[in-house]
């Protein structure tokens, strides 16, 4: 309880500061207010198109985020039980982790429509971070346990659950609560060079166009909040399931 | 068969831990191996499970259900006491009997306790319970009691005797007081020089 009014009072200190320089600039243009974000949204949110926007941006950005934990996972699995896949992954996972974003985006730009950018670009971001932890979960493994499975013969299945799995989960979890903050920056910043119509990519765009300082902000804001409320959802499915491996 | 040892040799590096070690261990009795430490104890203990291949000779009779304690806990840090039985006994191992035995070793309400949240002597005694309570035709001890006060110590080795009462069981400490206390044939292992 105490930890959360302490955080609570760090967001509204800084919340603080932002109002008093925004007070100082005195020009919205250059730095809206948090009073004019809040009611800039408080408009937006009434609109269809905020909600089509939404729903277009997080639908391909999550779908890039599982796809990209997916093969992150299996990846891992394949270079953890094979030397071979290790080091033919190794370059792979090298490259996509050093290319800029920027790169990647406008690359792809040419191989696939801008509909389909953010999908593509989250995938690509979320790979290598589930790869590496999940290797390194899979590489810490302790084989002292699989001798005592050995010993009480216990079986593959229940071996996989509360061995291997329950061992591996915790990096899961740190991977995919890094992936999906990455994504959604990743994801959005694709959209606004490939501007695909009706995404939050182009909303922003187009507040940098019109020079509409408050819709970028408030768009930011709610960029965060779908960032917070997608890990918090994600993080709760992954939870329920190592409460269910804990009691096995 | 009886569980057999003969002429095992285990060496590292340079160091001969194990020379030429034969023993038949008495069926449904303790034997208990004593020794300073780094004598070979936990060395021949790993050799009759069949998880070390010694240098030379030969162990027979250990392809049959084993049990063990381990010299380190192996416990699965990230699930509860409960579930690390589970893992080796299976759901048939009902919850109210697991309960009542975690009792027996001073267990109480630990059930639902991820291990990682355990002292260091409850982890020793979810260990020990899980050897316990599987099914085995030898059950291997090494130092099965270490990092508990002496009253849950005693209480423990108590339970225990009485689990282990008519089954083979190799004991490996360097507590004369746990060796005379578990009785039955008892090996000295000396260090070689």
């Amino acid at each position: 309880m105490k930890k959360k009014l302490i955080s609570a009072a760090a967001v509204i200190f800084w919340i603080a500061v932002w109002q008093i320089a925004a007070l100082a600039v005195g020009k919205s243009l250059l730095l809206a207010s948090p009073v004019e974000v809040i009611q800039r949204l408080a408009t937006l949110v009434q609109e269809q198109q905020f909600w089509q926007s939404i729903l277009y941006s997080t639908s391909r950005i999550m779908l890039g985020f599982i796809f990209g934990m997916t093969t992150g996972v299996i990846f891992a699995v394949l270079a953890g039980k094979f030397v071979f896949f290790e080091k033919l992954f190794a370059p792979l996972i090298a490259a996509v982790k050093a290319v800029p974003v920027a790169s990647f985006t406008i690359l792809a730009l040419i191989w696939v429509t801008s509909a389909q950018l953010s999908v593509l670009i989250t995938f690509l971001i979320a790979v290598p971070i589930a790869y590496s932890n999940i290797f390194e979960g899979i590489k810490a493994l302790d084989g002292k346990l699989t001798v005592m499975a050995d010993i009480f013969r216990v079986p593959a299945s229940r071996r996989f659950v509360g061995i291997y799995l329950s061992q591996i989960m915790p990096y899961f979890r740190s991977s995919a609560k890094l992936a999906v903050g990455m994504c959604w920056k990743s994801g959005v910043a694709a959209e606004v060079i490939g501007i695909p119509k009706g995404s939050i990519g182009r909303e922003l765009y187009n507040s940098k166009v019109y020079l509409e300082t408050a819709d970028l902000f408030a768009w930011t804001l709610m960029i965060i909040i779908l960032s917070i409320i997608t890990e918090k959802l994600f993080l709760l499915i992954v939870d329920l399931i190592v409460r269910r491996i804990e009691k096995l | 068969m009886p569980l057999k040892a003969e002429n095992i040799t285990k060496c590292f590096g340079e160091t001969t831990v194990l020379e030429d070690f034969s023993h038949e261990f008495a069926d449904g009795a303790v034997t208990v191996i004593m020794g300073a430490s780094g004598c070979g104890k936990s060395t021949l203990l790993a050799v009759l499970m069949g998880i070390m291949p010694p240098d030379s000779g030969t162990v027979t009779g250990n392809d049959t259900r084993l049990s063990a304690v381990f010299q380190e806990d192996r416990l699965c840090e990230n699930l509860t006491v409960l579930s690390n039985i589970r893992l080796v006994l299976g759901k048939k191992a009902g919850r109210e009997m697991l309960i009542s035995e975690l009792a027996e070793v001073g267990l109480e309400g630990c059930a639902e306790k991820p291990v990682r949240e355990l002292s260091g002597g409850m982890k020793r005694r979810t260990a020990l319970l899980r050897a316990l309570l599987a099914e085995y035709d030898v059950l291997f001890l090494d130092e099965p009691f270490k990092g508990l006060d002496e009253d849950t110590k005693r209480t423990v080795m108590e339970y225990t005797k009485r689990m282990t009462e008519g089954k083979t069981v190799i004991l490996v400490t360097h507590d004369r007081e746990e060796a005379e206390f578990f009785g039955g044939e008892l090996i000295e292992l000396q260090k070689n020089a």
